[in-house]
């Protein structure tokens, strides 16, 4: 049930269109960031115990 | 009670931050998708700006994460310089990001609104201008981080440079109150009833912002911790070069 926007039609959804994108997309750079990052010191940790 | 202190030890922060992660999410999910949702199928037109004023659901609550970021970055900066904990300086390092894009919503869902009620997509306006003005410090806050090698020469640059955008971040936020001349109309937040926006407007509009401050916190927590791993890892390989 999609409101009726009338003639501003694209300007609200293309705001709700880029703003969601631009949300979406900074939370999914984070969250692989995240990962990345912890992956690159288990690994640099786990070579230092070994190594002494 | 422990101090407030005891969160500058990276591994505090990591334990503690690891368990209010899901909740803080959980939250900024639940209220961004019920403002959003209330905002855009339950709210009426607006008498002057039709259905324009659904737009008010994203740019109000980004423009005011772009200035409380910067604010937030100000304080961990001052903490930083103050007291040295590298927490605070990292803090501020992952907020930068949330906060630049913050402003980049505001200013295109703000041009967007802009061309078909003021007639243009941007004016030289003392609101407008001094959130394109933070826009840039953001980048140059991001590209100096970058730039310099030695984290701590680095988390002293920029929290200088934050202190100077910090006069931006405040321009853009009171810059209508004093200067007459700008399209920008006033707060669609006051605390006045009579000066905000409508209340069917305005309840929708208070459970986006929460959403977009939750949203703000559940990603400076985790970006934070990357940053926190990241030097870590770092050291750890600026010590291995060295034993070799």
């Amino acid at each position: 049930m999609m409101p009726e926007l009338g003639k501003y039609e694209i300007e609200v959804l293309s705001s709700y269109a880029v703003s969601i994108g631009l949300l979406v997309a900074l939370v999914v750079i984070s969250v692989l960031r995240s990962r990345k990052a912890r992956a690159a010191l288990d690994a640099v940790e786990e070579r230092s115990k070994r190594n002494g | 009670m422990g101090s407030i202190w005891e969160y500058a030890n990276p591994k505090k922060f990591i334990s503690t931050t690891d368990k209010l992660l899901p909740w803080v999410s959980v939250l900024a999910v639940a209220a961004l998708v019920t403002g959003l949702i209330w905002g855009f199928f339950f709210t009426p037109e607006d008498y002057k700006q039709g259905s324009t004023v659904k737009i008010i659901y994203l740019h109000v609550p980004a423009a005011l994460m772009a200035i409380n970021a910067w604010m937030m970055m100000l304080v961990a900066s001052l903490i930083w310089i103050v007291r040295r904990h590298h927490v605070s300086a990292l803090a501020a390092r992952a907020a930068a990001p949330i906060g630049a894009m913050m402003t980049v919503i505001a200013l295109v869902t703000g041009a967007i609104w802009g061309q078909p009620m003021w007639g243009t997509w941007w004016e030289w306006d003392p609101r407008l201008t001094s959130f394109l003005i933070l826009f840039l410090f953001y980048l140059g806050y991001m590209a100096l981080w970058s730039a310099i090698e030695n984290d701590d020469t680095a988390a002293d640059l920029t929290a200088i440079l934050c202190l100077v955008g910090s006069v931006f971040a405040l321009l853009s936020r009171y810059a209508v109150n004093f200067w007459n001349q700008g399209l920008h109309q006033g707060a669609s937040l006051s605390m006045d009833k009579a000066e905000h926006v409508d209340d069917v407007f305005y309840y929708p509009l208070l459970v986006s912002i929460a959403g977009f401050v939750l949203l703000f916190v559940a990603l400076v927590f985790l970006r934070t911790q990357t940053e926190i791993r990241a030097r870590r890892t770092r050291a750890l390989l600026a010590r291995e070069r060295l034993g070799q």
